[in-house]
């Protein structure tokens, strides 16, 4: 299968076509993939080198000018790096912007942490109005990628993984999807994790749902699921464990209720490896969530179930 | 002092400091307050095709204040060239008031950006001119203004480099020189730009004939900074 990054080209060079005030910002990352593009749209397919600063600050200059920026480079350089530009030129200037971001959490493990980003969203969490969508397969980061593009003036984040799922889904850009219904708890899978989350969840009466976009948080969706599954609810998180339990627990501030985020460890694990054994150091395999989450829900509510 | 609401005759370069002194409180100012006011001034009074009435005109020129320390001489500037009310100026920094101790271009009528934390405006002009560019129109001029010290941050001389390459010949950097930077070297800030491919020129920053001259001098395929020296901002 191909990655979701593989689609990032192609998907954006359609819509240069498709929209003259689309333009894409790179910062040296990626620029062979949009090459030809970059022949028929000189002005609008721009490489500043490796310069992330001037990255967020010439998308925020160009959307003052009326167009509509993509940016994209690998999550750290993204987000971390130029935090401040993505406040102030951004956020405190009243732009918008596309920032697609590569490498996630752990995509290339050997890397180190310099190229891990497990605090992204988290961090992004501490702005206001942004969207942030996470694909879990390479045909949602296809849809979410167009969505976050034809959102006026927003600001959205799209994160792409090498992680993903073996299907995709049918998701709208805006709403949790229900995968499973069950009686005893609800898993909110973020992305990438469904797969594991539905490995995990084999056998257990919980409702599943399924999020795409987490920013903003489906809280109509989770209330809807506790409705029938109760209110122990867990979130898998491809990134920063409880990243999202804030925005839980706001969902459900008017219930009592119990949030369990599962999601990559803040300790830095100082590994190389692969994929799959960074999932499991950090709990995220089938089992260890089978574990973790069958411990966790129905436990408050014990005495009640029939 | 008193408050004319309506003036019967333009404002004048005479008249900007009794301007700054409705929000400072005294019409004398110190080399450091006004260390801005005569390429503002030269800049909206001779430059800049800009006006109250274009702000949602494309083809108007861009002006970026990115130094947006003391911004009293800019916002002097903007109410004399009718962006700004001057009834306005008193209540500066008062909680009601749309006129901060840095601009926000989100309540500040003529205020392309907002400004404060230092290094942000040229990275800014550079998307801006890229923008405008991409849009075909070659007509608008992108003038963003820093202080030599303020050139210590880094994400100025991405900007710098990337522009000179990339034959932005519609952005114009005016550095306000009045010698506040640590670690300068004579000469450095002008150096700095040729070698990365930009014009330079370098005034007197009070002289406003010269600075007119270099505001204007022909830069063909170049982006065009100019040094304007000051006095000193501590002696």
């Amino acid at each position: 299968m191909d990655t979701m990054r593989d689609r990032f080209a192609p998907v954006v060079s359609r819509l240069l076509d498709e929209d003259p005030r689309v333009a894409v910002v790179l910062a040296e990352i990626g620029v062979a993939t949009l090459a030809e593009a970059r022949l028929r749209h000189p002005d609008r397919v721009i490489n500043v080198g490796i310069r992330e600063q001037l990255l967020v600050g010439a998308g925020a200059g160009l959307a003052l000018t009326g167009m509509r920026p993509v940016l994209h480079t690998f999550a750290s350089f993204l987000v971390e790096r130029p935090f401040e530009q993505v406040k102030l030129d951004l956020g405190h200037q009243g732009a918008g912007a596309v920032l697609v971001s590569a490498s996630a959490s752990f995509d290339w493990p050997a890397g180190g942490l310099t190229h891990m980003a497990p605090g992204d969203v988290a961090l992004l969490d501490t702005l206001d109005g942004w969207t942030v969508q996470v694909p879990g397969h390479p045909d949602e980061a296809e849809t979410l990628l167009r969505h976050a593009v034809a959102a006026g003036d927003d600001k959205v984040y799209v994160r792409l993984s090498v992680q993903a799922n073996a299907d995709a889904l049918p998701v709208d850009g805006e709403r949790f999807l229900t995968v499973r219904e069950g009686r005893s708890g609800v898993v909110v899978a973020v992305g990438p994790m469904l797969d594991a989350v539905l490995d995990a969840t084999e056998g257990l009466d919980v409702t599943v749902l399924y999020a795409t976009t987490v920013r903003p948080f489906d809280a109509t969706a989770l209330r809807r699921a506790t409705r029938t599954a109760g209110t122990d609810v867990v979130l898998v998180e491809p990134y920063l464990a409880g990243t999202s339990t804030a925005a839980a627990n706001d969902a459900l501030a008017d219930l009592p209720h119990r949030v369990l985020g599962l999601g990559v460890a803040r300790p830095e694990l100082r590994r190389y490896g692969t994929v799959e054994e960074h999932l499991s150091a950090h709990g995220l395999d089938a089992r260890s969530l089978r574990e973790r989450i069958a411990g966790f829900v129905g436990r408050g509510r014990a005495g009640t179930r029939g | 002092m008193t408050i004319t609401a309506e003036q019967s005759h333009p404002y004048t370069h005479g008249d900007l400091h009794r301007l700054m002194g409705l929000m400072t409180g005294d019409e004398k100012h110190g080399p450091a307050a006004t260390s801005t006011l005569d390429v503002l001034w030269v800049l909206y009074d001779r430059v800049l095709r800009v006006g109250p009435e274009r702000m949602d005109d494309p083809e108007r020129d861009r002006f970026l204040l990115s130094k947006g320390h003391g911004p009293m001489a800019y916002y002097a500037v903007l109410a004399a060239k009718g962006f700004v009310p001057v009834e306005w100026l008193p209540a500066f920094g008062s909680y009601d008031s749309p006129l901060g101790h840095h601009p926000d271009r989100v309540l500040v009528p003529g205020a392309e950006i907002g400004s404060g934390s230092l290094g942000h405006g040229l990275p800014i002009a550079v998307g801006t001119a890229l923008g405008l560019r991409a849009q075909g129109r070659t007509e608008p001029r992108v003038w963003v203004l820093v202080g030599d010290a303020e050139l210590d941050e880094g994400s100025n001389h991405e900007a710098i480099a990337f522009a000179g390459p990339a034959g932005l010949d519609r952005l114009h950097t005016v550095v306000v020189d009045n010698s506040s930077a640590t670690h300068a070297r004579p000469g450095g800030i002008a150096a700095r730009f040729e070698a990365a491919g930009w014009s330079t020129a370098t005034v007197d920053g009070r002289d406003h004939d010269a600075l007119y001259a270099a505001f204007t001098a022909p830069h063909p395929g170049r982006p065009h900074a100019v040094v304007a020296q000051v006095e000193p901002k501590s002696v």
